[in-house]
């Protein structure tokens, strides 16, 4: 029971500052992506090339006037950026970063809890995020925070649905919940062919799955084109208008998170997770750390396509983000997951 | 250490339940009512009925209370909006739930403790045997609660434009 | 996997984070400076000066939006152990699940067809 516990509690803590650092340098990235689309420089002040920025920025957030206006719900106010924080930091514990590291004879599985309902936990933590947006929105007594608060829910909630229903064919394909299994249930050959073990990959069967699921990544994780919430021509800075200091980088922080994390569960779901092609020609420890090397490839790509998304793409307006939603993606994903029950029954059954 | 959860998770579900009752603010209330949904799931994980837990967390702590709060949010929630309560009314609600807590303590103090039933198989409670379950066994109620759920999406889009029908 | 004790790192998992949240929530009230007075306080309203507070009503259309998420979201998720138990259940339980879908479809073109998803009129 001990060694256990020490085992996780080190994994737990060296995921926690992975995320940490991933979500404060992403800040840096976003810049420096944004300037790189539109022909500038970017940050290149604070050390060779900026890289110090993220620091100075964490720095300044921290030593910022923590502000709370006098006619807002105190207590509710500073719950708000915490329950945001806190789900955003919890959703990483079911993802498998890798396979097992064999480390003295005893086996350290690199996933912090390999539960038996994974992706359900992420569906599920997602659905608590909204409070976090929802309370500090509301809790601020301010018209533009409410209404960004309401929009950033109702947003929220609308795609979960298209996102849950997306998810579905990936799960009758493995016949399990674990994010465990689904990474591993993608190491096999691709369509049979020889020298592709290791590229069976969902993306190849559910291509109009990924497309739906990818879709509500960015509206969940209030990304553009879908950071209706916090449009600054209309509602000033959205839910946190109200918020200075590091209760404002807990919000922004979370949404970087939320990044990370869902960057982390496409490429789990139908980017074959740590898998890639030859990795079973590798001796034990290295595919373990070859896969991590694979499934952060693999996320730094995604979260790429977040921000080349971000800063090319006009924002929705808030009726056509809904019209998309409930009219167009939860028909969509009915269609796929009908689809591929029809065909996979069709087939069991010859 | 499993009965050690289990009491943390009572003490702290029996706690947060009082809240929700005592609390002023009702948008505190739906919060504390939250923190009870979560260590009901956390006794069900006890129980090993892991699919149960995260339903309950996502179905009540991720959408019934969503909605909860948009109600709430929706009422005007000045200290001035507050309806005054009179004496009378006072008195009224004190001895109506009175009677309601004597009945229903009248009707338990009868009722049998039954036997609590063990499971014969640990893993009864995973997605898997649910599974099964529902969609050999329960299959016909399955059916049927697709016909409540169309119900009551009638009836919820109904009530909502009704208010519309009579602006326009 | 199967049990119950394959939770404990999330419990673990959830001291870390609350541990984190509570620290840095404390630590930036603590540092950063405090200097209060009554216009400063005020709620932002783009410079002008603040008119009542935000415990307005808001349209119906986010509370049908929130009912119909209850009610499309308890019926995805009974989706999920027919998807785990697809390969058993077979024909019969694709018919089950296929009936299941129809009266899901009716009702949401119900509520297509009764504008309760309109939001631009």
């Amino acid at each position: 029971m001990l060694d256990l516990i020490i085992e996780k509690s080190i994994l737990i803590l060296s995921v926690f500052s992975v995320t940490l650092l991933i979500a404060t340098y992403l800040t840096y990235t976003e810049r420096k992506v944004a300037a790189f689309l539109q022909d500038r420089i970017g940050p290149d002040r604070a050390g060779p090339f900026g890289i110090f920025q993220p620091l100075a920025d964490a720095g300044k957030m921290f030593f910022k006037e923590d502000f709370i206006p006098a006619a807002s719900a105190k207590w509710l106010f500073i719950m708000g950026p915490g329950i945001a924080m806190f789900t955003a930091c919890m959703t990483g514990a079911v993802i498998p970063w890798g396979t097992s590291l064999n480390i003295m004879g005893r086996e350290v599985s690199l996933q912090i809890a390999d539960v038996n309902i994974g992706i359900l936990y992420i569906m599920g933590m997602v659905s608590i995020g909204v409070y976090g947006i929802m309370i500090g929105g509301w809790a601020s007594n301010n018209k533009y925070s409410l209404m960004g608060a309401i929009r950033a829910s109702s947003q929220m909630i609308s795609y979960e649905l298209a996102m849950g229903l997306s998810i579905i064919s990936i799960v009758m394909m493995t016949g399990s919940l674990s994010l465990k299994d689904i990474a591993a249930g993608q190491s096999g050959q691709l369509f049979g062919i020889p020298l592709t073990t290791g590229l069976d990959w969902n993306v190849f069967v559910q291509p109009v799955g990924f497309i739906i699921f990818l879709v509500c990544a960015f509206a969940e994780t209030n990304r553009a084109p879908f950071d209706l919430p916090e449009c600054e021509s209309e509602l000033i800075g959205g839910y946190h208008t109200e918020y200075s200091s590091m209760k404002l980088g807990f919000f922004l922080f979370a949404e970087y998170i939320n990044m990370f994390i869902s960057s982390a569960v496409i490429s789990t779901l139908y980017f074959g997770g740590y898998n890639f092609p030859g990795i079973h020609l590798l001796p034990h420890n290295l595919q373990a750390i070859a896969g991590i090397a694979a499934l952060f490839g693999k996320i730094f790509f995604f979260i790429f396509v977040f921000m080349w998304v971000r800063w090319t793409l006009p924002r929705f307006r808030y009726d056509q983000l809904m019209h998309l939603g409930w009219k167009i993606l939860i028909p969509l994903s009915i269609l796929n997951m009908l689809v591929t029950a029809g065909w996979m029954t069709f087939r069991n059954l010859l | 250490m499993t009965e050690l959860f289990f009491y943390i998770f009572s003490f702290i579900s029996i706690l947060t339940a009082l809240l929700v009752v005592f609390s002023k603010n009702p948008i505190h209330s739906v919060l504390y009512l939250i923190v009870t949904f979560f260590t009901i799931a956390g006794q069900y994980i006890l129980m090993n009925a892991q699919f149960l837990a995260i339903v309950h967390l996502i179905v009540y702590a991720g959408a019934v209370m969503v909605l909860f709060l948009f109600v709430l949010m929706l009422l005007n929630l000045n200290e001035n909006a507050e309806p005054k309560k009179d004496l009378i009314l006072k008195i009224v609600s004190i001895i109506s739930s009175g009677l309601l807590f004597l009945t229903l303590t009248a009707a338990l103090k009868d009722a049998e403790t039954s036997q609590p039933s063990i499971a014969t198989n640990e893993n009864l409670g995973l997605v898997k045997n649910l599974g099964n379950v529902l969609f050999k066994e329960y299959v016909v109620p399955f059916e049927l609660s697709s016909i409540l759920f169309l119900s009551s999406m009638v009836g919820a889009v109904m009530l909502g434009k009704k208010e519309q029908t009579t602006n326009n | 996997m199967n049990t119950t004790s394959s939770y404990f790192p999330i419990v673990m998992q959830t001291l870390v984070a609350g541990g984190f949240v509570g620290l840095v929530l404390t630590l930036t009230h603590l540092l950063g400076p405090s200097r209060k007075n009554k216009t400063k306080d005020a709620n932002f309203e783009c410079g002008v000066e603040s008119d009542g507070d935000a415990r307005v009503r808001f349209s119906i259309k986010y509370f049908m939006t929130a009912i119909l998420f209850v009610l499309f979201d308890v019926e995805v998720i009974f989706f999920y152990p027919y998807a785990v138990n697809f390969k058993e259940l077979g024909g019969e339980g694709f018919l089950a699940v296929l009936m299941f879908v129809s009266f899901f479809l009716i009702g949401f073109f119900y509520v297509l067809k009764k504008g309760a998803l309109e939001w631009d009129k």
